[in-house]
């Protein structure tokens, strides 16, 4: 990719697989980004997709069960392969990371303020006086009311949002050069979700990290990413600018996203559905996986998996990226589906 | 499709719908320890082949409402009428008969069906428990089966062979299987991926218009909702704060709560969503079984917080603000405070000193 910027985090060729009873599952097959200094990056794509496998390969938190292959790279340090002691010393100090639940990320047995002093000392020589101080700045900057009184509280005694500020306060907490946020406000109600997104933000600016949010919601990625990964079947299969993924996409399934997505702008109108469901990653069609689900599927999608190509850093895995230039999500996708022919 | 004065009766009118839920305390004797008010003084009217639409966020109430209208929990207080009938105090066995007209669709399609039966067997059990599948019955599956977009080969399989989106289908054909006038669907394209859920939304569509049904959309999902409803009620903490037509509730919100709520959502529209001015609300949600005196939503308003004087204050606090039923019923006593502008005429505020519900607040005034 040929975007501006200092390149923070670099991720080349990512695979991984699961050995299961009823077969290898590909989870993520041949992943490649950087990600810049100070930039957000989203990933969107649908469940199964493999767009939580990649951060959590990433990080070397999978199960022994996966084999991961490949390159994650932070400032030309490799970082798949390192011992855990090497990671322990990169997670939570130069790579944070948020999770959808903030329920399971907080330990239930501590206050919230230990936690997010924990944090600190995990990886600065600092009184437990000073680190419980700087907890209470950290708990003030995510919005939290009261934090010199609330650094006594359980997790259990506060709402998901709170929690959820509690875990972005935690992440804060070593100036990270990298924040990979996972899902963070999915869990949550919608006015919560815009609370925990301007609170990501002040995280974000704060600390000058670059950040990796991933999501299924095309809203949260249109007002949060600079630039943006869609991936499908444990592919990217379109990477570009946020202006370029929404208004000038390249790949007939970041096309059929946007039409499928009702919208809150919109006066009803018919959806424009695609048809059938993502493919097992147990069980692959040859070829480009969206290819069954695609109106300008041909012999050639069936046989051969485009490459993720282009110019200018808009890159897509189509043979037909072209034909799709200027094109309307009701253009390709016909409402008139199996569902209509009543 | 919107009902006009004078347009047919409702096919359902609840009023004044109470469900309390006690909450017992610790200990052997597991004494009553207070109540959760789920569900308070709610009351609204289903007019034929309309869809309204039930919103709010978790725990406002809104699931309990449509399962304590279908009788699937008693009420503790209200009525509700079902062309004619009031179904609040029916026995099991009337209610039974009237379960052939008033169906519902749950959320999880994983949950609510039988994987040990076959797809033919789910949607042939209502109407054999209903006596009505008659040796034409095997037919009258299949053709179901087609109506949801299916084909009736999957009726021989199991609903673990499906995905999502199709287990979804299934739950629908088996609701339609004996006719129903009016269908509740609770929260049914929540668990979808969005490229299945547009294909479910374009589906029930097409059967409303097909089949003439009226539908009690419940969800949480204000796009989804904008989408398929003709009117929408916003419920807060068991009440329902506003209800008025789609068009009108998304380009002219009334109630404090709806426009933070509407703000809330993100578009998936990079330009639109960056240039939106957004009222970000303070605080959770307060707690049902202590919910707040008088108005409900005073603890997280921003009018309140920013734009009362302390004797409008203490109206709010004191003074249940009701639903009045005039043509776009608002639950707020300073409705006329709170304006937003509708989401094509974003506001450009400006004002940097000013906070931010404060701002938009402003915003609105001068635009």
């Amino acid at each position: 990719m040929t975007s501006p910027g200092t390149p923070v985090l670099e991720v080349a060729d990512l695979r991984v697989e699961f050995r299961t009873d009823e077969g290898r599952v590909q989870a993520v097959r041949g992943v490649s980004f950087q990600l810049n200094r100070g930039e957000v990056l989203g990933i969107v794509g649908e469940s199964g997709s493999g767009k939580s496998v990649t951060s959590l390969a990433m990080m070397g938190l999978l199960a022994g069960s996966a084999r991961v292959s490949g390159s994650v790279r932070l400032h030309g340090t490799e970082l798949l392969g390192a011992s855990d002691k090497a990671l322990s010393r990169v997670r939570g100090q130069s790579i944070a990371m948020i999770f959808q639940d903030p329920m399971t990320s907080l330990n239930p047995v501590y206050p919230i303020g230990y936690q997010v002093a924990e944090a600190i000392r995990a990886h600065h020589d600092v009184s437990r006086d000073a680190a419980a101080k700087q907890a209470v700045q950290l708990l003030d900057a995510v919005s939290i009311p009261n934090p010199a009184q609330r650094v006594d509280n359980y997790p259990h005694e506060l709402s998901g949002g709170m929690r959820q500020r509690v875990v972005i306060a935690i992440a804060m907490a070593n100036s990270p050069e990298v924040i990979i946020a996972d899902e963070p406000t999915t869990a949550l109600d919608v006015t919560v979700q815009a609370q925990i997104l301007d609170a990501l933000r002040t995280a974000k600016d704060q600390t000058g990290a670059a950040m990796l949010l991933i999501t299924h919601d095309l809203g949260v990625i249109a007002g949060q990413a600079d630039r943006v990964l869609v991936m499908y079947a444990g592919r990217v299969v379109e990477a570009g600018t946020v202006e370029e993924i929404f208004y000038a996409p390249r790949m007939p399934y970041t096309l059929g996203l946007l039409g499928s997505q009702p919208r809150l702008d919109m006066r009803r109108q018919r959806l424009h559905p695609i048809s059938g469901a993502p493919p097992s990653a147990l069980n692959l069609p040859s070829g480009c996986p969206f290819a069954p689900r695609c109106p300008l599927a041909a012999p050639v999608c069936e046989a051969e998996e485009p490459p993720l190509t282009g110019a200018g850093g808009h890159l897509s895995a189509c043979h037909f990226s072209d034909q799709l230039v200027g094109l309307e999500p009701a253009d390709l996708f016909r409402p008139v589906s199996q569902d209509t022919t009543l | 499709m919107i009902p006009q004065p004078g347009t047919p009766q409702p096919v359902l009118e609840v009023r004044n719908l109470v469900k309390h839920f006690p909450v017992r305390g610790r200990g052997l004797a597991r004494r009553r320890a207070g109540e959760v008010h789920a569900v308070c003084d709610v009351s609204f009217d289903l007019y034929p082949q309309e869809t309204l639409g039930l919103v709010g966020e978790s725990g406002c109430g809104k699931t309990t409402t449509a399962r304590v209208l279908l009788n699937l929990q008693p009420a503790t207080a209200g009525h509700v009428h079902y062309q004619g009938t009031e179904l609040t105090q029916l026995s099991s066995k009337a209610m039974r008969r009237l379960r052939r007209e008033l169906q519902i669709v749950f959320q999880d399609p994983y949950a609510a069906l039988d994987p040990r039966l076959p797809v033919n067997e789910i949607i042939a059990e209502p109407l054999r428990i209903h006596g009505l599948y008659s040796p034409s019955g095997r037919e009258d599956v299949r053709e179901l089966l087609r109506l949801v977009g299916l084909t009736p080969e999957h009726g021989n399989r199991f609903p673990h062979e499906f995905s999502g989106g199709q287990r979804q289908r299934i739950g629908i054909a088996r609701a339609l299987a004996l006719r129903p006038k009016v269908l509740v669907l609770d929260e049914p394209v929540s668990a979808l991926d969005v490229s299945i859920q547009a294909g479910v939304l374009n589906l029930l569509a097409d059967l409303q218009a097909r089949l003439g049904l009226s539908y009690l959309f419940v969800s949480h999902d204000l796009s989804v909702v904008r989408h398929i409803a003709d009117r929408v009620a916003v419920m807060y903490l068991g009440r329902i704060v506003e209800v008025a037509t789609a068009d009108e509730l998304f380009s002219a919100p009334a109630h404090p709560y709806t426009q933070a709520l509407i703000s809330a959502i993100p578009l998936p529209d990079p330009r639109k969503e960056r240039a939106r001015e957004r009222i970000i609300l303070t605080g959770d949600v307060a707690n049902p079984a202590n919910p707040p005196s008088g108005c409900r939503f005073r603890t997280r308003c921003p009018l309140f917080a920013a734009h009362l004087t302390d004797a409008q204050r203490h109206r709010c606090a004191e003074e249940v603000p009701p639903l009045i039923t005039h043509h776009h019923p608002t639950a707020c006593h300073y409705t006329e405070l709170s304006t937003l502008p509708a989401l094509s005429g974003l506001s450009v505020a400006t004002g940097d000193d000013l906070p931010r519900c404060a701002r938009a607040m402003r915003g609105r005034e001068r635009g």
